[in-house]
């Protein structure tokens, strides 16, 4: 009754193309940016921001990059972690090295480098496909975080090899209250969020989706297969590496090279394989699940330890945590394969026919 | 001269302890298709329920029998729980779903055995004269071959792994069970169409994988004690699945000796000049990588053929 398309008539081919055809889907976007922008940041306190808002921005942002890899592009990876890594390390570089250096553009130059990283990792992905790839893709995992251990140029000869972000100042104004770097996330999230959706729907996101579906094919279609698998995995790790810098700079602070280990590329692969392969919208839905999974876990065992009344150790809180974790993923990938966006797109068709389903 | 030959020696052996672990994932991937993270978890379980069970006092060979019983109804009930359900889907969500299943099976063993590091001796007696194997040069090989140390443990996986590749190319090629799998691996359906069932099969090759576990717990563990570290040891098994192919037991045992020798090669005379060596993590990778370049399907890999 409220969302249906009848009556919505398109006189252009600019209002046919447009990224939501339907005016209320536009309407709720429009509102969800709102809330988002104007409402979360006065109403949300310190920890809602600061442990679950700006994370779970980040790590969208990372989980969409890969997406555009594996999602459309089809090429498995497990080096999420390590384009994070330089896109981190080498915005603190270009800050350090650079007076005057404009944060934003350090940001982009770290988004460049990482996408330099991607494209030679990616280069085996010409001769080698499936599984071989996703292990080879594990060669960039490890040397990228030995490269920034080893090497103190990286982490400008700290001792311990650990960063600190500098203070984030653009046109004099200091970002350093929790609700201004959340905005800054969530501007930046949003840009390039609209960016890979528009990217997607334009030819280079076309030939992604052949080369995907099968290369052979597309090869014989005239796509060129070496330039759109390496502009793919430069694209996909352009945003890993922004996302890397808003890691450090807008989260955390203060990071090693060990915060980008292999975990952290399994929880990235988690998100998209939850929210949705070769979904936008889905990378979105998988980080807000895997961000709050393990606290609604902590909050949930500590209601089952009061209710009971029982005295559990730490150590088998954490065991049965990591239990229940690999169990819902066994879980979720049985109930819906295709992931969360999947189910969010049943809603919709059904909300369409709601309350008359024939 | 001799002191390369002792690095090779040592790597070769040491690879040999990597192809244990990458047979596991072989097993499972030539039979199902289904790329099996949970391998490390799994040699994990293994070795830590063998560890505490000796630890209790139980006979060696009683723990083993107990231990691969415990192993085999992992893998049943890994059948049963999470593949039947995803038989169909992509090779990537079965992917998902045996890391899945990694955190469930790490999560599991320490909840039942505590998370501190045991250490284990392989010993097949309680009593003095303890008959054991332990990580000691052998003294007769040094004095025949000019001063090269051999660990005699090492010496000793080498030929559990020898013992183990054979009977289990003797299995696949000789008994009933084995053939079904290797119908079951060459195509599904042309193998249920003749009557194989596919999840008693699917069934017995992740119990036989369950037993590879538990051999590679066993060495690794009474090598580098019984602890957390021994899930990552699926990553030091990939690269020897690079460059052995996916699908191939013999490319397991010699990817394995290849990636031990060049890791501790490398580590040795490439290591100084890479600020400083620890390249042991990565070289191994991207030495597959290089060799991918030349052979995409590793050295025993099935050849790809592309059709449209």
């Amino acid at each position: 009754m409220l969302y249906r398309e009848a009556g919505q008539f398109r006189s252009s081919y600019a209002e046919d193309q447009q990224i939501f055809p339907i005016r209320q889907d536009r309407i709720a976007f429009a509102v969800l940016l709102v809330v988002a922008f104007l409402i979360v940041p006065v109403v949300a306190n310190q920890y809602w921001l600061s442990a679950l808002l700006i994370p779970f921005l980040i790590y969208a942002l990372a989980a969409l990059g890969l997406n555009i890899l594996t999602g459309y592009a089809g090429q498995l990876s497990l080096g999420t972690a390590a384009f994070m890594a330089v896109g981190a390390f080498m915005s603190y570089n270009f800050e350090l090295r650079i007076p005057g250096m404009p944060i934003l553009v350090s940001f982009a130059l770290a988004g460049v480098c990482a996408a330099a990283v991607g494209i030679v990792f990616g280069l085996p992905s010409l001769r080698i496909k499936g599984f071989y790839l996703a292990v080879a893709t594990l060669a960039c995992q490890f040397f990228v975080l030995w490269a920034l251990t080893r090497f103190g140029w990286f982490s400008n000869y700290s001792t311990s090899g650990v960063i600190t972000a500098q203070k984030i100042v653009i046109f004099g104004y200091a970002f350093e209250s929790t609700q201004s770097k959340y905005l800054l996330t969530l501007a930046i999230v949003t840009v390039m969020a609209l960016a890979a959706k528009n990217l997607m729907r334009t030819g280079t996101g076309r030939s992604f989706m052949a080369v995907r579906d099968m290369d052979v094919a597309a090869e014989v279609i005239g796509i060129p297969i070496m330039k759109t698998k390496l502009l793919a995995f430069a694209i996909s790790s352009f945003y890993c590496g922004v996302a890397g810098a808003l890691y450090a700079y807008c989260y955390l602070g203060t990071v090693e090279p060990e915060a980008f280990n292999l975990d952290l590329s399994f929880r990235i692969l988690f998100m998209i394989i939850l929210g949705g392969v070769g979904s936008i919208l889905g990378s979105f839905l998988g980080a807000a699940f895997i961000t709050l999974l393990p606290i609604f876990l902590n909050v949930g065992s500590k209601a089952i330890e009061e209710a009971l009344g029982i005295e559990v150790s730490h150590a088998m809180v954490s065991n049965l945590e990591l239990m229940i974790f690999g169990a819902l993923i066994v879980f979720f990938l049985i109930i819906e394969p295709h992931g969360l966006a999947r189910l969010w797109q049943i809603a919709k068709e059904k909300l369409r026919l709601w309350p008359f389903p024939h | 001269m001799q002191f390369f030959f002792e690095v090779l020696l040592g790597g070769l052996l040491a690879g040999i302890m990597y192809s244990l672990v990458a047979l596991g994932f072989v097993l499972i991937y030539k039979a199902s298709g289904v790329f099996n993270f949970a391998q490390g978890a799994m040699v994990f379980f293994a070795a830590i329920t063998f560890v505490s069970l000796l630890e209790r006092g139980v006979n060696f060979f009683l723990a083993m029998l107990i231990t691969l019983v415990a192993m085999v109804l992992i893998g049943i009930a890994t059948e049963r729980v999470v593949l039947r359900p995803l038989v169909n889907q992509p090779q990537i969500t079965l992917f998902m779903a045996t890391i899945g299943l990694t955190f469930f099976l790490e999560g599991f063993a320490q909840l039942l055995f505590g998370s501190q590091p045991h250490g284990l001796e392989l010993c097949t007696s309680t009593e003095e004269p303890r008959s054991c194997i332990r990580d000691e040069p052998m003294s007769w090989f040094s004095d025949l071959t000019g001063g090269i140390n051999v660990s005699q443990f090492d010496v000793f996986s080498a030929f559990v792994a020898a013992a183990l590749v054979t009977t289990l190319a003797l299995f696949f090629q000789k008994t009933r069970i084995g053939r079904a799998l290797r119908a079951v691996a060459d195509d599904h359906q042309a193998a249920l169409a003749i009557g194989i069932p596919l999840q008693h099969i699917w069934a017995i090759v992740w119990g036989v994988a369950g037993f590879v576990a538990l051999v590679a717990g066993m060495l690794w563990g009474a090598r580098n004690g019984v602890q957390f570290a021994l899930t990552f040891l699926a990553l030091k098994a990939l690269p020897v699945l690079l460059i052995g192919g996916f699908e191939s037991v013999p490319g397991a045992i010699l990817g394995g000796l290849i990636i031990g020798a060049t890791e501790k090669l490398a580590e040795v005379y490439l290591g100084p000049y890479f600020a400083g060596g620890g390249i042991e993590n990565w070289f191994p990778y991207v030495f597959a990588l290089v060799f991918l370049l030349f052979r995409p399907q590793g050295l025993f890999g099935e050849k790809i053929i592309e059709r449209v």
